[in-house]
Formats: C-alpha cells, structure tokens, sequence
C-alpha cells in the first residue's frame, strides 16, 4: 500500500476533560478533569477496575461521547467538535478495535467484506484494488492464505481469528492512531499472546499511536511504554509503564497488581 | 478421603439434528474427594464446560451423555430421572453458572428467586412463607458478603460482581455437598474477580463443601484449588497437586498454559502462547489429540493415544513424559 494514503500521525491531546451522566439521583462522574498526550507513536495503557472510566475516554478520544467540559484535539483537529462529516473524516486517522470479537463482526458479511468495506470508504479503493489490499491486511494479520479466509463469514472462525479480523479492518483505511478497547480479554489465554504480539509488531512497523485500555497490567506491560491508572474517573498515577508496575506508588495501582492471579508473582 | 463423586467412562455428544455428531468429552474418570476443591481448566471448547454439566446432570439436547457411571454419595446418577434426580439435588449437588450475570430473570427481584429454589425443594413439612424466605434469603447473602437489602432488587439494579454473588448464594440455598462453579468470575474485572474468588474460597473452608471451579484462566484456578485437571480435546490429560504445577515437568499442554503467565512486575516479560488450534471434535483423530500442536512430539504419539499414567504425584496422558519418569526411576536419577 503506498505510503501516500497514509494519515500523518499526530499528537492528541485531552485537556481538563470532564464527563458526566444523569443518574437517576444524581450526576454520576465518569472522567473527573483528565488531562493527558499521547505522542505521535507513542503506546499508552489506560487501566483500571470496570467503571474507572476507562472506556468512556475511549469513546471520547474516537469521537464517540463528547466531553461535558474539557477539549480532545488531534493535531489540530477539535475532536469533541467534530459532527457526521467530520467524525467520517476522523476515522479515517483514528480507528477502534473492541472489546468483543464475537459482537463487532457483522455475522451476515464475509470477512472480505468487512474488510474492505473501509478500504473503498476511505481511500477511495476499486474492487479490485480493495480486494488486493484485503489479501494483504489478512495475511499481515496472520491470517493465511488469505484467500482461504476472506469468504467466511464470522461464525466459521474462532475467537482470536475473528479478533484478527477486527484488527485487519481497523488497519484497512490506514489510520494514524488506534483505539484497543480490551482487545484480549474475552479471549483464551492460550490466545493472547499472539493477538498482543501482532498489536504491538503492527504499531512498530506502521509508526501509530496505540491508546490501549485494559484492566490487565500483564497485557499492558507487553504492549505499552507508558501507562495511565484511572480511579473514580481520574488519573491516579502515570509514568512508564516497567517503572510504574515495579514501584507503584499509588494504592489503587498496589491494588490492582494484588489482584492478578498470577501463579509466578513472587 | 472417600469420593463424593465418581465419575467412570464418561462420554458426553452434541448431535445436532442435522449435522454431524461432535464428541466433547471422551472417556472421563474423575474422583472427587469430600471436602476437596478440584480445578478443571483448558482451553473455549475442550470439553470442561459440558463434563462440569454432566456431572451435575444439567446436559440438555443436542447434548447426550452416551454410556460411563456417575456415582453421587454411593448413588448411581447417570440414569435417574425427573423427581428422583430433583430429590438428589437438595442437598446434592448445585452449579453456578457461567452466565451467573445473566442467569438471573430480569423481572424478578432477588426475594423471588430464592423463593423459587427454596419452595420447589421444599419438604412436605416446610413451608415458606415470605418471612421465611426472606430471613432465609437474607442469611445466604450474608454468606456472600451483600446485605439483605440486596432482596428487594432486581438483577439490573445489581453490579456484575453483585449479580455473581447473587447466584452463588442462590446455589447455596439448598445446602449442597458439591458446587460446580462453571467460570464464576470471567466476565469480572480482576479486582472484583479477586473478591469473588476470595469469598468462594471462604465459603468452601466454612462450609466443607467439595467443589470444582472450571475455569480457562490457569491462573485463577491454580490460586484457589488444591487439585488440578486439565483438559484437552474432551479428554483429562494432567491431573496434579495444584502445589506441584509450578515445578517439575508435566504434560506438554499444562506446560504451554503456564507460558501463557508471567509477572507484570518482572525484568523482562516474555508471553508464551499455543500456535495452532484444537482438533476438529467431529473427526475421530488418531492418536495424541495434542500431537499437531506439542513441542516434544514423537512419530509414535501421532498413531496411539496415551492414557493419563502416574507422573510426580499425580498422573499426565503423555507418552513422552510417561517415559521419561520411568527412567528417571530406573536409573534414580531425580
């Protein structure tokens, strides 16, 4: 694929970013003032328990909840500004992949479809070309022959081969930077591995910026160099994510890598 | 330790209406000792889901448990029927399931469904009343750490970790000698897997229940269990001291499960995974189901199908291994 196509990976940066709800009683905070850059490239980890807020900054940095207060920019693109055209735009540079293979694949469409579909979106691929391009993504992904893949639907593959699909599509327009929202947790453990492995191979090859939120340090310790704890919706400690997990300062991260069932912690 | 259950032969089949038959658990035998708390852990689809159903004989159609003997507290179950297989299960046996989550019904509070367990099993000389139910309902939540305003809820109103809580209580309700846990705790993240696994273990100390807590996550099981089976393709293929799992060597599978952890905190982190996939389950393969995927294959493993044989202090159905412990104790080298 030529380089031209390629979105300029830039930097996003979300400043004193609140977002709340309405409860049923009273305002709930989901993100209490968060500031946060990630760097063009860079591989971040935002962890923490369900409901820290983790994942309501992943939908804020894709355009898909705006913030109550707050800015998200992307280079110098206002994201929590952006409406139908520009958010098109902006997953052109931005791409997610979520938590859940088994729910994010449209079970009536091959894999080659879902695959190409953003292609001709968003680089303006013929059939011909998007199909090639399919062939490539899959076979990057680890999914080959490609051509044995690319004409089954959903329900014909396993859980870390549908995960792969995910990946694949979100790689397919290109993009600069990449949301993974649990990419591995509804996976086997024998799975992981291989889906981690090809994350981070992809980011380094590709030069994207990874925002990877999960509530497995093993995982982010793998993927990311640095790393963000999110509590009750604010950032509690940060720095890289090796230092971070061997000096944690923070009880809320002393907590978390208690709770690891992890048959080799000392 | 006498067994509370064992298992002989166990075979269990999908056969779909259409389509072919697909073997999930093949020739199983299991004891399990009172009082002990056994892990069976491998990998989505091998089987440990469909033999923890079996055990507790909750296998619906397609499934069929084809031949083999489950005998529970010296009674045959593998063939008792409607009432008598409802009597068993007061005071029997009980499992919480997978979907613990969502196998709760959304339009009934949490009162309701103890009413539900306690008044289909209840003898000719009970009756509950609501008082009792809910006296009752509020000491079996008790157990699992919520309080019983709890009752008055309905599942939505509840957390994950809540909801979980709330089935394990339920499972508790008719005081059984054993508790299938079928993945407690999998859709939990892990500060409130933690939790709930620490209230399980509790649970099991003070109640001297015996229970077997399936699991895929190795890590999990290995922490709460003092026994582990592992199982690959529908078949055990390691049965060890859970205390022995971290050392020594053991099936090539067990091995590979184990890469698949490392500490967060350690120097370097390396993260081992299984290339390839299980076998297909409506093949008849030949020979040792792990065969394609193993490191340590020989040319023999892939003809004839080993069968668990002693090693360490429990038992592994490698070839390979089987042999390498026989020299071992032929030249006593240890």
């Amino acid at each position: 694929m030529s380089r031209e196509s390629r979105a300029e990976v830039r930097p996003l940066v979300l400043d004193h970013v609140t977002k709340t709800f309405a409860g049923r009683h009273e305002k709930v905070v989901a993100v209490d003032d968060v500031s946060l850059t990630i760097e063009p490239g860079a591989s971040v980890a935002l962890v923490g328990a369900s409901g820290s807020g983790k994942s309501t900054i992943g939908g804020m940095v894709t355009g898909a909840a705006r913030p109550t207060s707050g800015t998200v920019t992307y280079g110098d693109l206002a994201v929590h500004r952006l409406r139908a055209g520009g958010l098109r735009r902006y997953h052109h540079d931005v791409q997610m992949v979520f938590q859940d293979p088994y729910g994010a694949l449209n079970p009536l469409h091959t894999v080659g479809y879902a695959v190409a579909r953003p292609s001709r979106n968003f680089l303006g691929l013929s059939v011909h070309e998007a199909d090639q391009r399919v062939r490539q993504l899959l076979e990057q992904v680890g999914l080959t022959p490609a051509a044995q893949f690319a004409p089954k639907l959903p329900h014909q593959l396993s859980g870390g081969q549908r995960q792969r699909v995910v990946i694949a599509r979100a790689l397919a327009c290109d993009p600069g930077f990449i949301v993974a929202d649990e990419p591995v947790s509804m996976l086997d453990v024998s799975l992981r591995a291989g889906v981690l492995r090809l994350l981070a191979e992809l980011r380094e090859s590709r030069g994207l910026s990874l925002l990877y939120i999960t509530h497995d340090l093993l995982s982010a310790r793998v993927v990311t160099d640095q790393i963000l704890v999110l509590n009750e919706g604010r950032i509690v400690e940060s720095g890289a994510t090796k230092d971070v997990l061997q000096h944690p300062s923070d009880p809320y991260t002393v907590r978390l890598l208690d709770a690891i069932p992890n048959p080799f912690a000392a | 330790m006498t067994a509370l259950l064992s298992a002989r032969g166990v075979n269990v089949a999908y056969e779909p209406a259409r389509g072919q038959r697909i073997w999930s658990v093949r020739d199983v035998d299991l004891d399990l000792a009172e009082g002990e708390f056994v892990g069976l852990v491998g990998e989505s689809g091998c089987g440990k889901s469909t033999l923890g159903y079996a055990l507790t004989r909750m296998l619906r159609p397609p499934a069929r448990l084809i031949g083999g003997r489950i005998e529970f507290a010296g009674t045959d179950i593998s063939t008792l029927d409607g009432e008598q297989l409802r009597r068993q299960r007061r005071n029997g046996f009980a499992l919480v399931l997978q979907s613990g989550m969502n196998a709760l019904n959304p339009v009934r509070s949490v009162a309701h469904h103890f009413q539900d367990v306690l008044r289909a099993h209840a003898r000719p000389d009970e009756d509950w009343k609501r008082a009792a139910v809910h006296e009752r309902g509020a000491e079996l939540l008790g157990k699992v750490r919520l309080s019983s305003d709890v009752l008055g809820r309905y599942p939505h109103e509840l957390s994950g970790g809540m909801r979980q809580r709330v089935s394990i209580a339920l499972a508790l309700a008719l005081q059984p000698q054993l508790i299938v846990f079928d993945e407690p705790t999998t859709a939990l993240d892990v500060v409130v897997q933690h939790a709930v696994m620490e209230t399980i273990q509790e649970l099991q100390r003070a109640n001297g229940f015996t229970a077997l807590l399936i699991s895929h996550d190795l890590g999990v099981v290995l922490e709460a269990t003092d026994r582990i089976l592992v199982m690959y393709a529908g078949r055990i293929v390691e049965d060890q001291p859970s205390g022995d799992l971290l050392t020594g060597r053991h099936h090539p599978y067990t091995e590979a499960l184990l890469g698949c952890y490392a500490d967060p905190r350690a120097e370097t982190v390396t993260l081992g995974g299984i290339t390839g996939a299980p076998p297909d389950l409506s093949l008849e393969g030949e020979g040792c189901p792990f065969a394609p995927r193993c490191p340590i294959v020989e040319d023999y493993n892939r003809q004839v199908l080993p069968t668990l044989a002693p090693l360490g202090r429990g038992r592994a159905a490698c070839h390979v291994r089987t042999r390498e412990a026989a020299e071992k104790g032929v030249t006593g080298v240890a």
